[in-house]
């Protein structure tokens, strides 16, 4: 199979692996030196609840667990990019975004936990749940980005905007490609975040697409652009450009974050079956965390006490997402039967009561 | 007012949507063209393109930004142009619609109809003739109706697109340019509850969309022969008002159920086994199916050969009570 001339797309970078700051015509950050350190800060916390999380499958107390590791960047950099009246709809791996929307790490959890199918108010974090089926959530944002537009809200600085977060995967799918169709047709307010971590389960971005996937976008008729996803700065700097874009009425914009997925598909995954340990090696030397730590350090605007200070604030959330985990409560059974309709039936009421009575027939009511 | 049904459906949007401003049509050609059976006729042009739009031809792409719509706070109504064209939609609808308010534990609603135009009987081509009630019947979390007539179709659209709950509207279509008296100011039935179309004591047909004006000429023809038939129109195919059906059957203790769809898993296996549940000693027969065969819908020249028709609902009838 020939090899995609990926070292020869351009990529939109502002923070070599080594720590250095670059500047692009295009995209760029002034950002306080308070805000780089709360950058850093959100990496390395969203990399420990990953981890604490995949330690709690490994124990037992998850069914399954979706890593991030190694897609901080992407996540913080554009979760941070969206402003509060921004909708997002998520994918299962956006534990990050979900971070900066203000989503409890623990009712994510709960999600894998297989007490809930999924867990916060869509509405008031404007975060929508989590979406399994790979790209059906990109035709609920356009859908969303329509009902925007009709309600007039695009066109200046406080515009509303939706982001739409899928996979190299997903790119395949049909409704990906609709959402592209249908969000070009109507100019509505979005951005198509693809984070491109180089594999779905096991198979290349290279079985998915024959050219780089931001060149996609030209087809349908609004931009694209590739950003280094290991790059907070990068891609704060190109979803915020493109978000603004959105909500005042440029349309639609798709990024492709260049990354790199370090862990696993999901914890039932073994990628040493088909990928190989050297080529996790060399994108170990572009992780998220340790170019921005490298940056931080190299700015002076951190020291080691800021490096400890954030190490004991993840402690903190790990043993806070332990705890809670392992406190969190079944549902009752008989909550299985509530909210499947906005109406009750009185078909549903009588299955209800069928498997209330029968497990009250247990000896001390359960069973 | 004489309508017909396709009108009234045409009439109960227009209310509708003067109604509720939240109210938007999509589909496919449904704007000047005003659908490919004019039942969205002239509604664009009151109504304006924000709030009736024609879309991609992608039917995925018309439940998906449904669906989004929904969040943002509208109650869409999707026209699936053709029942054979739905399936590209399918896993939006099972996986996404239907799931999304249980999945949220009720903070998403999903006032969300789709109306697809079903059935045979207009020799049409291949994937234009299809009954797929079934699989959104089966699917938890939808509700599937369908009107036999124009008054239902008028009230029972207005009644669907006011549900918080994800409908699927099931239009008959070879029923479209059958005109009846509306009253639009009558007080409608509840879109939850089945009707005794026809009253009668010697055997209760149970049927629903096309299939009921198909029983209730069936019935007219028996009663010619002194017997009396009682015909249930269902309205509602899920849930089921199973209350009115049990009520029919335990008077008249026989029970033939007639549509278009295939036979297994249909909707007609469902109530014969609750009637077997629940009145198998009050029964004088089984319940029988006068239905669609397990095959593909067949080339139109012989669709008359696989539709239930007042010949084939008699001969069930015959049999029944035989018994």
């Amino acid at each position: 199979m020939t090899v995609l001339p990926e070292a020869s797309t351009p990529l939109v970078q502002l923070l070599t692996p080594e720590g250095e700051r670059l500047h692009h015509p295009d995209y760029d950050v002034d950002l306080s030196d308070d805000e780089y350190r709360a950058f850093y800060r959100d990496l390395v916390l969203v990399r420990r609840i990953d981890a604490e999380a995949t330690a709690l499958q490994r124990q037992g107390e998850l069914g399954l667990w979706a890593p991030l590791a190694g897609q901080e960047a992407a996540q913080v950099g554009s979760g941070r990019a969206l402003r509060p009246q921004d909708f997002a709809f998520p994918t299962y791996r956006e534990h990050g975004v979900a971070w900066c929307k203000g989503v409890d790490p623990l009712t994510l959890l709960g999600l894998f936990r297989g007490a809930s199918n999924g867990g916060w108010d869509p509405q008031e974090k404007r975060f929508q749940l989590y979406t399994i089926v790979i790209g059906s959530q990109t035709l609920h944002a356009t859908g969303y980005a329509m009902g925007i537009l009709k309600d007039g809200a695009v066109g200046d600085a406080d515009g509303e905007a939706v982001i739409a977060y899928f996979g190299d995967g997903a790119s395949s799918q049909g409704d990906v490609n609709e959402a592209f169709v249908w969000s070009a047709a109507y100019h509505v307010p979005i951005v198509f975040f693809c984070q491109n971590n180089q594999w779905g389960i096991s198979t290349p971005t290279s079985t998915q697409s024959r050219i780089p996937l931001y060149k996609r976008a030209e087809g349908f008729g609004f931009p694209g652009v590739r950003v280094d996803g290991n790059d907070v700065l990068a891609s704060y700097a190109v979803t915020r450009a493109a978000l603004d874009a959105a909500r005042t009425g440029q349309g639609p914009t798709l990024i492709e974050a260049f990354t790199y997925r370090m862990g696993a598909h999901t914890t039932s995954d073994d990628p040493t079956r088909y990928r190989l340990s050297s080529d996790l090696e060399a994108w170990k030397l572009k992780d998220p965390l340790e170019r921005m730590k490298s940056f931080l350090f190299k700015q002076q605007l951190a020291d080691a006490t800021f490096i400890e200070s954030v190490e004991a604030d993840a402690d903190a959330l790990a043993a806070r997402i332990r705890k809670g985990c392992l406190e969190m409560p079944d549902p009752d059974p008989l909550s299985m039967f509530d909210d499947v309709y906005a109406e009750q039936t009185v078909l549903l009421e009588e299955q209800r009561e069928e498997l209330g009575t029968y497990l009250a027939g247990f000896v001390g009511g359960g069973h | 007012m004489q309508l017909t049904l396709a009108k009234a459906l045409n009439e109960g949007l227009r209310a509708a949507m003067e109604r509720d401003p939240k109210v938007v049509l999509l589909g496919e050609d449904i704007g000047k063209l005003g659908g490919v059976f004019r039942v969205t006729d002239g509604l664009q042009k009151d109504f304006g393109e924000a709030r009736v739009f024609d879309t991609p031809l992608a039917e995925s792409g018309i439940v998906g930004t449904a669906i989004g719509l929904a969040m943002r706070g509208y109650r869409p109504v999707c026209e699936i142009q053709f029942d054979g064209f739905v399936y590209p939609a399918y896993d939006q609808i099972v996986s996404q619609l239907a799931k999304m308010h249980a999945r949220s534990k009720g903070s998403v609603a999903m006032p969300v109809v789709i109306r697809i135009p079903y059935g045979g009987g207009i020799g049409a081509v291949e994937h234009h003739s299809e009954s797929p009630e079934g699989y959104f019947v089966h699917t938890a979390g939808l509700k599937v109706v369908s009107p036999s007539n124009p008054a239902d179709a008028y009230f029972m659209i207005q009644q669907a697109i006011a549900s918080n709950d994800p409908i699927v509207f099931f239009e008959p279509k070879r029923r479209y340019w059958e005109k009846a008296d509306v009253d639009t100011d009558a007080t409608p039935d509840p879109l939850w509850a089945s009707r005794i179309a026809r009253a009668g004591s010697d055997l209760t047909l149970v049927a629903y969309g096309p299939m009921v004006k198909t029983c209730l000429d069936a019935a007219a023809a028996a009663e010619e022969e002194g017997r009396s038939i009682e015909v249930v129109d269902l309205r509602t195919v899920s849930p089921l008002d199973f209350d009115t059906i049990r009520e029919s059957v335990r008077r008249t203790r026989r029970a033939v159920v007639v549509h278009e769809a295939p036979r297994t898993l249909g909707v007609g296996s469902e109530i014969a086994a609750r009637l077997s549940e629940e009145l198998y000693y009050e029964m004088e027969a089984p319940v029988l199916r006068v239905t669609g065969f397990d095959i593909p819908y067949p080339p139109s020249r012989v669709e008359e050969e696989y539709l239930p028709d007042l010949d084939r609902v008699l001969h069930a009838v015959d049999r029944s009570l035989a018994y």
